[in-house]
């Protein structure tokens, strides 16, 4: 029991520095699960489960997810600068150019998002609420990885204040917070998170020849590697080859088909995610098993799913009927090898709070969400990818949705009396 | 055949035309031609899996096997495939089986052969059992005078008819209160052998609602009536619907209704055969139909009644549940819902005329020596727990420890339960708790090792494993509740204080036992069954 003492010893007043001691709670149950027994009215015991053990292992289906979007930032880094184009070559210098830009975006988001939840909790008097667990481990995997952190900053100050503590809180809010900061900066910086340019990190530009820009993380990793006797970073040396475009499947896809697609990259690359985009939508496989992780320890629900998946292959299957475009065309399974539809699909589309609550609603929000993002993807030119403003449309329309679920249930019952 | 002759069609005809339709994609590897082909193959297999199958279930039948409890075929059939299996001794036509739900399995269940011969010295009738009572009855003994088991300790103020009678005869010691003066407790010290007062019984049989009525008015035996919706002392003046008993228990450790009944058979018969009196639509009998579970004749055989069977896990033995897959409680309706302990009181009344409370109590929990021990009502808990304590720090709950309430060491057992639970209190911190418990603990949860041991019996203390948040995770109390409610919305009405969704949503239906599972598995640590007991409340203050 050192430990409880020592927690015991360092824990400041609540009166005088209110914010430091909701900081000291959220730690100090975070380490020592408390001692609070039940009451004297309801369960005299309790689940295993709480919130923080729910949503900590979402966070624990995305880890792949994080390993192999941190590598891909290197790996894509290299591959515009036409050096180490075999996915395992060169692995240190991709890992550590990975590292370099993927651990500010990660600390910036934490730091702004958990620094604001501590404020409003201490403000409002109650501990941090773990929602932010899953936010602040969704909004870097969602982010181009050359994304100006201040930029992310503001984006996550948005989504955090306005999207969840204006409307009371976790469990409260309407909106997906991790896909509100990134519609933030989808209309707000739209050059900073749309079109060819972004998906490739670490140089001037994606013209020909633009050299890489490494800064002083690069010149620590440099000695490192200098030690081992390791190739190093070298600006000079590294720049982007003629004709490389940096566009991704989808971009080339909605230009050329399908066809367009794969002149660039092969199916096999697709799916497994060797691929410039955002840091963690781009391998699917490892996706899937995050969503089979969250299916078989039943925190997502199968309905949202299943129903969604129902949708999107609905979608591309209309639109393949209507064929008017080459995208139209792309056959709708390969609809599937692009994009982020998989990570939508296990880890936005079933956040519980902004989800439609009954069992019902949920397969209507899913098919829905399907449907139109497939719809956006295809057919509006202005948005490459359409699963975060169908989520965000469907978040909005969720109530709804169960309020015709639950009008049901009521005026079934008025029936049988 | 046929099935054979169909998919035989398909495949071929996917063979052969994969090259007029699917051309267009030539150029790369056609994967829906490839799952169409894949799927056509698994669909012909299947064909002729079935047919052997179908072969062998028609040669069962030729050979004249028993098929009514296996049909011979190596497909489960559908309804054993979703639905929980019900026991051998069931009427299929008479069975619901209910699939939601969770059964608690913890260390320290009582055992038919292992009886604990304890007597309590003190006893109490305590007002707060009875909801609907106003809250400071007119107490009719005074301390020092001696009563005999039935003599009138109290009325109600708001209804001086429902008296409240001694369960033991002895002598009044006390009279506790507790806020605002309220009295929480009369105590009676018991004599060492029990007196009954001697009641004129009426008829069954020829006397009218009204006598029976009076006479359990004047005896005593009206406290031991419950109404739904609310869960109060019935009004004499209105008629139930119907009337409900459920004769087995599924709560965590829970007593076995069948011994509890044992050598109370014909009380248990009488008593119903009063209630068939007292209510103008039946009396409906909940029977245990689970696997591995039986029903005493006593209650399957019960005369007079119509009885159901019922399959499935916790809390499907609760009457609540049995009474929504029955005859659902409507706006409006009156129910009554009575223990079979309570059955057992009135049918003593009507045989012998003396308010018997004798029962059997069950020492459940890891923390006291288990069995089952006899008492009368109201026993108090200390005496009886006592000696058969293993440890000091420990919780005593009058009833189970999902619906149960703590007692204090002197406290006095509560009028609706047979059971005691012990516990160890759980007020210690554990160092990364809730990511890698180091003690297993019940869950319903996955994400727990156990989950893959279903007959694990826990070991469980009191801690709160976690605090508590607002409502996140949902779709989860709906698979724990057997019931056609949303109780995440419900809850979320009552507290938005809106009536007409609340009973809308089902509130009428509910009472606190039936959402006890979901509050024991909310991630949220919410206090369901406070806040559906204000609903309530709120609700019959409309009224």
């Amino acid at each position: 029991m050192g430990l409880v003492d020592f927690f015991k010893k360092i824990e400041p007043d609540k009166k005088k520095s209110p914010i430091l001691h909701t900081f000291y709670d959220a730690v100090y149950t975070f380490a020592l699960a408390p001692d609070s027994t039940t009451g004297p009215k309801g369960t005299q015991i309790k689940d295993g489960m709480d919130l923080k053990r729910l949503m900590v292992h979402v966070v624990i289906a995305m880890q792949l997810c994080y390993l192999f979007g941190t590598y891909n930032i290197g790996h894509q880094h290299f591959t515009a600068a036409g050096q180490y184009m075999g996915f395992i070559e060169g692995f240190h210098l991709k890992l550590a150019h990975g590292l370099i830009l993927m651990l500010p975006i990660f600390l910036v988001t934490h730091i702004v998002g958990l620094g604001i939840e501590i404020i409003f909790a201490a403000k409002k008097g109650h501990a941090v609420e773990e929602g932010f667990l899953v936010s602040g481990a969704l909004i870097p995997l969602i982010m181009p990885p050359d994304i100006p952190l201040w930029i992310l900053a503001v984006a996550v100050a948005f989504a955090v204040i306005l999207g969840k503590e204006a409307f009371g809180g976790t469990g409260m809010n309407i909106w997906n917070i991790a896909l509100l900061a990134r519609v933030f900066i989808f209309f707000a910086y739209p050059t900073t998170i749309s079109g060819d340019t972004v998906w490739v990190s670490g140089f001037e530009g994606i013209a020909a020849d633009s050299v890489a820009t490494y800064g002083w993380g690069h010149d620590i990793f440099n000695t490192l590697f200098g030690w081992m006797g390791l190739d190093g970073f070298n600006a000079a040396k590294t720049a982007v080859v003629d004709g490389y475009t940096g566009a991704t499947p989808l971009a080339l896809a909605y230009q050329g088909g399908w066809e367009g697609a794969t002149e660039v990259y092969s199916p096999a690359q697709m799916w497994w995610g060797a691929i410039p985009g955002s840091i963690g939508e781009t391998s699917k496989p490892l996706i899937l098993l995050g969503a089979l992780f969250l299916l078989v320890t039943k925190i997502a629900s199968w309905r949202i799913m299943l129903s969604m998946l129902i949708g999107g292959i609905v979608g591309a299957m209309v639109l393949n009927g209507w064929g008017a475009t080459p995208f139209m065309e792309v056959p709708w399974y390969y609809q599937f090898w692009m994009g982020s539809f998989f990570f939508a699909m296990a880890f936005m589309a079933t956040d519980p709070v902004t989800a439609a609550s009954t069992n019902t609603g949920k397969w209507w929000y899913g098919f829905f969400i399907g449907f139109i993002g497939m719809i956006i993807r295809v057919i509006n030119p202005a948005y490459p990818e359409g699963w975060m403003l169908a989520i965000l449309f469907m978040n909005t329309f969720a109530p709804l949705i169960d309020h015709y679920v639950l009008q049901s249930n009521i005026s079934k019952r008025l029936k049988r009396a | 055949m046929k099935p054979l002759h169909s998919s035989f069609k398909i495949t071929v005809a996917l063979l052969f035309s994969s090259q007029l339709s699917f051309a267009a994609a030539d150029s790369s590897p056609n994967y829906l031609l490839y799952c169409l082909i894949g799927a056509g193959i698994v669909a012909l297999m299947y064909a002729i899996i079935s047919l052997a199958d179908n072969m062998m279930q028609i040669e069962a039948k030729n050979l004249g096997a028993d098929t009514s409890e296996n049909d011979y075929s190596i497909f489960p059939s559908f309804s054993s495939l979703f639905k929980p299996k019900a026991g051998d001794h069931v009427d299929p036509k008479r069975l619901v089986s209910l699939k939601e739900g969770h059964d608690i399995k913890l260390v320290g269940g009582a055992h038919a052969d292992h009886s604990i011969t304890n007597t309590a010295e003190h006893y109490a009738v305590k007002p707060t059992n009875f909801r609907g009572m106003a809250p400071i009855p007119k107490i009719t003994a005074a301390v020092g005078e001696r009563v005999k088991a039935g003599d009138a300790l109290m009325f109600d103020k708001s209804n001086p008819d429902v008296i409240y009678a001694a369960p033991v005869s002895g002598e009044v010691i006390e009279i506790r209160r507790g806020a605002k003066r309220a009295i929480t407790e009369v105590i009676i010290k018991a004599d060492k052998e029990v007196t009954f007062k001697e009641n004129a019984v009426p008829n069954i049989e020829s006397a009218s609602r009204e006598d029976i009525v009076k006479f359990l008015l004047e005896t005593g035996g009206w406290a031991h009536l419950n109404q739904r919706p609310f869960d109060v002392i019935p009004n004499q003046d209105v008629t139930p619907k119907n009337i409900f008993v459920s004769t087995f228990a599924t709560g965590p450790n829970a007593p076995d209704l069948n011994i509890i009944v044992e050598g109370s058979e014909a009380a248990f018969q009488k008593g119903l055969d009063a209630l068939n009196k007292l209510t103008d639509g039946q009396v409906y009998v909940g029977l245990d139909g689970r696997k591995g579970h039986s029903s005493h004749t006593a209650y399957s055989e019960a005369k007079g009644v119509v009885s159901n069977y019922f399959a499935g896990k916790h809390p499907v033995g609760n009457v609540g549940i049995q009474i929504h897959h029955t005859a659902p409680i409507n706006s409006g309706d009156v129910v009554w819902t009575l223990k079979v302990q309570d059955v057992i009181v009135l049918g003593r009344l009507f045989m012998t005329g003396a308010y018997d409370t004798r029962t059997k109590v069950a020492l459940t929990g890891a923390e006291v020596n288990n069995g089952y021990v006899d008492t009368f009502l109201g026993a108090s808990v200390g005496e009886l727990v006592g000696p058969n304590l293993k440890h000091d720090h420990v919780r005593v709950i009058s009833g189970d420890v999902l619906s149960g309430e703590p007692l204090p060491a002197d406290g006095y057992l509560n009028q609706k339960t047979s059971q005691i639970t012990v516990l160890a209190e759980g007020d210690k911190h554990e160092l990364f708790g809730w990511l890698l418990p180091l003690k297993p603990r019940p869950s319903v949860s996955p994400t727990f090792p156990t989950y893959i041991m279903p007959k694990h019996e826990f070991d469980v203390d009191t801690n709160t494993h976690g605090e508590k948040r607002a409502f996140v995770q949902t779709g989860a109390y709906e698979k724990v509740l057997p019931m056609d409610i949303y109780p995440q919305h419900l809850m979320k009405a009552i507290m938005a204080n809106d009536f007409e969704n609340m009973e809308g949503l089902g509130i009428l239906e509910l009472s606190e036992e039936d959402l006890a599972l979901c509050e024991f598995i909310c991630p949220s640590k919410s206090p369901l069954q406070s806040i559906l007991r204000d609903g309530l409340d709120t609700m019959r203050d409309q009224m």
